[in-house]
Order: structure tokens, then C-alpha cells, then sequence
């Protein structure tokens, strides 16, 4: 495996760079390396984001600094795999139909395909979840096959519920607040990636693989 | 068990409940939070020695009518308190007496933060009162119309002035240092951005701030969405800057030129908008050694804040129920 390039962000931080060209080879480095420091953390370590290409190292500047977080982080045996370990395939109900997917219908004129085809390419694919940003429970899931690849809307919309399963790109996201988005709804599902009453609150790990299930509207009630 | 019930009356669109913030959970999307401004924060907090929660005070103020009981409070930051229409700035500690009508106005800065001697009573959220705004997850968004208790009300604390805070930076220069994503800039960004002016702009909210100045159009905006950090400069397309404070975006796609070392980030996010702004770069060496002595100015500060708080003497009681007599802040 390469070494990452590392460089400080700020006073408390090392950004852990993979490079800036996404693949699934690249994201694999990102969750070794993260494993890796996890299972045995520089002292001083607050905490590690993942994301598409780069690791984001966070610690205590009154306790280490950049230069031992280094060291420590390249003297890491990391093995990406492909799969990394643990992560887990979770199974998510959506319904396709009618209120619940409101850009469905656009986005398959845009695309010059039938909705079913659309649907049935979004369920044939397996997703990963590449990382989470935005806001709390926004995760993040790539593998959206490169067929039904659809541009953001020109401005965003509000008024999509909590659950609204929406794509842009190679990305589906799944929402977890009522946000105004540009990317398109083509489905809404009864889970919750955040639960925020519950102990462990995100329903997925940075790493973990998604497959979608169709269900009908009375799944939503 | 007593109470201080404060009745809402009316509050901008962005004030919430803070304590310390909510570390350890980036990874799934959730910042830290926590006080835009940490230092007044914390000597809001310190000053009244009992709840590690704050309402954090954000233009628009807020006006609250204090019922059933008289609780002594600590306004720090940008906030300045008016009681019963007794005039007693910022920087203080004063007792609101049972049905008075106090209003806490934000003034020379954005961000204020009144504490109260007792306990605040909010809900928490992964082990934290912090409010997380857009999401409005944590201690909450307090809005006109609310009712906050505080728990075990005290107001046996003497008005105080606070001592000021060391080493706020001079004359408007910040610290940062370059990267992580400088790559995305041609050759002359960085020079630009330590040798321009720039200026605080009104745009702010709980997740950045805009500086305005010559735009540092970026190369390239094809950035693989990567982590980002408090303190951050992010540039957009267009060359423009934010720096990312409290609830900002754990990851994200525009490339962040530099990122403002942790002493300065707070006073940056805290200037008066229209405020001139410099950068100046320094090492990663040299940002780890002026953040731990700021660390230990900041501890410094706080322990003599803690130790000029005591008792009010009962004869000496500052009375703020018929404006006679006010704490030493009066007419500032």
C-alpha cells in the first residue's frame, strides 16, 4: 500500500491524504488506515473522520503534535481490504410509489428511461457508505450505477421528509433532517439512519455496504 | 428543590444552549459544537460556578422575564444585560431580581453568553447540552414564547466586573497555518492571502463566517469531498472564503487554503462585522507552542475569575429591584 501524505489542518489536526482520485482501492487505504489507528491510537488521539480520499486525524495540542501523530500513524502496519473487516451489509426498505418519490418521474424523463428502469437500476446495485458530512446521520453512499447518473437540480427544493432516499451523481444519500436539497427524490424509507434517542444513534459505520429493498406505501405508515 | 422559571419574550433566530461542546462524533456527521466564542463561554460559565451549560446570545438578543425566583447571572462575549432597565454592560455578574425584565443585547461583536448560578435545565444529547442549530438536536434553540428553568437558583453572588481576557490578537492578524488542500491553489493564493486585507463580513451563523477580500480562486473544484476542520479558511468557487467554526460541515468539497490556529479561530468568529482582517502563516511546530500557552493564559484567567466570585455581603446587597444601586459595571 502507499503512504499517505500527511499535512497539519490547524493546531489539532493531520489530514492522512490518499490522493485526490476516488476509487474503491483509495476509500480501502482510508478504512485500513483508520482500523489501523483505532486499534492502536497515538496518545493525545481525540478522534478520526474518514472520508472519500483522506483521513482526518484529530488530537489534543496540548498533549502531542503533529509531528509524533505522524510517526506514529506511518509505523502503522495498515492491509486495506477490499471489505474491510466488520463491515456490515444492512438492508434498507424503500417505496418507489406515488408522495414517496416525488422527483421519481422527472428523473426518469431526464434520464429518457421508464421509472421502473430507474428503480430497478437503484435496487440492483450494492452501496457503500463512504462517509457522512453535512449533517449529523448524512451518510453518504457510493455505487449509484453510472447509468442513471443524474446532475443536481439546478436549485434546491425544500419540503422533503426525514427518510427521503435521493440521488445526484454516483451518490444516494438518505435524509435525516428536512434540509432543502438539489439532488432527487426517488423514494422514501421507514428506517432512520439517525435515531437520536437511541444509545447508538447512526445506523451505519463509514465502510459498511447498503442494498435496497422495495416495499409499498403501507411500509411508511 | 427551588426554581427560576425565565419566560421567553422574544429572541433572535439563533440562540441556543451550549455547554463545552460534543467532541468524538465527526465520523458520523455530527461537529462539535459548543460556543462559537469558547473563552467567553467558559468565563460566563466560571464566573457563576454552577451549571457547565450557557445560553449562547446571537444578534436579535433576547428579553426574558425572570419568575419566581432571583438567580445571579454572568453576561460575557459580545452581550451586554439591561434590567429593569438598569444599564449593566457585559463582562459582569448581577443578581435579577424575582419578576424583573431583563434584555440581553449583542453589541461590538456577534456572539454573547449570559450563565446562570445554578442549573440549567435542558436536554442532552450524546452526553452533551450543546445545540447542534440546524439540526436542533442537544440543549435546543431558545425562541420567544419558551420557558428555561434553572434548578437550585442562587443569588448570593456579588456583582462583579470580570477581569478581560489576555491576548486577544493584535490589531486584527490572525494565525494559520497552510493547507491541507493549498494544492488546489496556483502559486500566488498563499501570498495573497497573507499580504491582502481583508474584512469580518455580516454573513455568520453557528456553521461559518464570510471574509470578504480579493478572491483566492481555486485551480481546480473537482475535490473528492474530504473531512474538514474548525478554523478552516474554505474557498469556493468563486475565490471567496469562510472560516468554519462551531456547527460547521464535518466533510466537504471546497478546498480549505489554511486553517486559523485554535487561540484565534473564537476572535475571528467573534469581530465586529466590517472589521479589518490580516493572515499571517506560521509552522505546525509554531501553532502547537502559541496554542499551549494561550491554553495556559486562558487557565490562568479563568482560575482568578473563579476566585473573584464570592459571597455577597447581605448589607452591601446591590438592589437592581428599584435601580438604586447597581454592580460596578453601571453606566458603561
Amino acid at each position: 500500500m502507499s503512504s499517505p501524505v500527511l499535512r497539519p489542518a490547524g493546531a489539532a489536526a493531520v489530514m492522512a491524504d490518499f490522493g485526490d482520485v476516488f476509487d474503491d482501492d483509495v476509500y480501502a487505504q482510508v478504512v485500513a488506515l483508520d482500523q489501523a489507528i483505532q486499534a492502536a491510537p497515538p496518545a493525545g488521539l481525540c478522534e478520526t473522520v474518514p472520508a472519500y480520499t483522506s483521513l482526518l486525524i484529530v488530537f489534543n495540542p496540548i498533549l502531542t503534535d503533529h509531528e509524533t501523530v505522524s510517526r506514529h500513524v506511518l509505523r502503522l502496519p495498515a492491509t486495506p481490504k477490499r471489505r474491510a473487516a466488520g463491515s456490515k451489509l444492512h438492508e434498507v426498505p424503500v417505496c418507489y410509489d406515488g408522495d414517496a418519490a416525488p422527483d421519481l418521474a422527472a428523473a426518469a424523463l431526464q434520464l429518457k428511461i421508464a421509472p421502473d428502469t430507474l428503480v430497478k437500476a437503484h435496487l440492483e446495485a450494492e452501496y457503500r457508505v463512504y462517509m457522512y458530512g453535512f449533517a449529523p446521520g448524512y451518510a453518504y453512499l457510493g455505487g449509484v450505477p453510472e447509468r442513471v447518473h443524474l446532475p443536481r437540480k439546478a436549485a434546491a427544493v425544500r419540503g422533503y421528509p426525514v427518510g427521503s432516499v435521493m440521488v445526484a451523481g454516483a451518490q444516494c444519500l438518505i435524509t435525516t433532517l428536512p434540509m432543502p436539497t438539489g439532488w432527487w427524490v426517488i423514494g422514501r424509507t421507514p428506517l432512520r439512519v439517525l435515531d437520536p434517542t437511541a444509545d447508538r444513534p447512526f445506523l451505519f459505520d463509514p465502510g459498511d455496504r447498503v442494498r435496497f429493498t422495495r416495499v409499498g406505501a403501507e411500509a411508511l405508515a | 428543590m427551588s426554581r427560576t422559571l425565565l419566560r421567553i419574550v422574544d429572541a433572535g433566530p439563533m440562540i441556543t444552549v451550549q455547554d463545552a461542546g460534543r467532541p468524538g462524533w465527526r465520523r458520523f456527521g455530527v461537529p462539535p459544537s459548543g460556543p462559537v466564542d469558547r473563552r467567553a463561554f467558559a468565563a460566563a460559565v466560571g464566573a457563576c460556578g454552577g451549571s457547565a451549560s450557557a445560553i449562547e446570545l446571537a444578534p436579535g438578543g433576547m428579553t426574558f422575564i425572570c419568575q419566581e425566583n432571583p438567580v445571579a447571572m454572568a453576561v460575557t462575549g459580545a452581550a451586554r444585560a439591561v434590567v429593569n432597565g438598569v444599564d449593566v454592560a457585559g463582562w459582569t455578574i448581577v443578581t435579577v431580581p424575582a419578576g424583573a425584565t431583563c434584555s440581553l443585547r449583542i453589541d461590538e461583536g456577534c456572539w454573547g453568553y449570559v450563565s446562570f448560578a445554578g442549573q440549567l435545565v435542558a436536554p442532552s444529547w450524546l452526553g452533551s447540552r450543546s445545540t447542534h442549530l440546524i439540526a436542533g438536536l442537544g440543549g435546543g434553540k431558545v425562541s420567544a414564547g419558551d420557558t428555561v428553568e434553572i434548578a437550585d437558583p442562587r443569588e448570593n453572588l456579588a456583582s462583579v466586573t470580570l477581569p478581560p481576557a489576555p491576548d486577544r490578537p493584535p490589531a486584527g492578524l490572525f494565525r494559520a497555518v497552510i493547507g491541507p488542500q493549498q494544492a488546489y491553489f496556483g502559486q500566488n493564493a498563499v501570498p495573497l492571502l497573507t499580504s491582502a486585507s481583508f474584512v469580518a463580513t455580516s454573513r455568520f451563523d453557528r456553521m461559518g463566517r464570510g471574509i470578504d477580500g480579493p478572491p483566492l480562486r481555486p485551480l481546480r473544484i473537482d475535490m473528492p469531498s474530504g473531512p474538514a476542520v474548525r478554523g478552516a479558511l474554505q474557498v469556493d468557487g468563486e475565490g471567496r472564503i469562510s472560516l468554519l467554526t462551531a456547527d460547521h460541515q464535518t466533510t466537504g468539497g471546497y478546498p480549505r487554503i489554511a486553517v486559523v490556529i485554535e487561540p484565534d479561530i473564537d476572535a475571528l468568529a467573534q469581530l465586529p462585522s466590517g472589521a479589518q482582517v490580516r493572515f499571517q502563516m506560521i509552522s505546525a511546530a509554531e501553532a502547537i507552542a502559541e496554542t499551549r500557552a494561550a491554553a495556559e493564559r486562558e487557565r490562568i484567567w479563568l482560575a482568578k475569575i473563579a476566585a473573584g466570585v464570592r459571597e455577597r455581603q447581605p448589607l452591601m446587597m446591590a438592589n437592581l429591584a428599584d435601580g438604586t444601586a447597581v454592580g460596578p459595571g453601571t453606566g458603561r
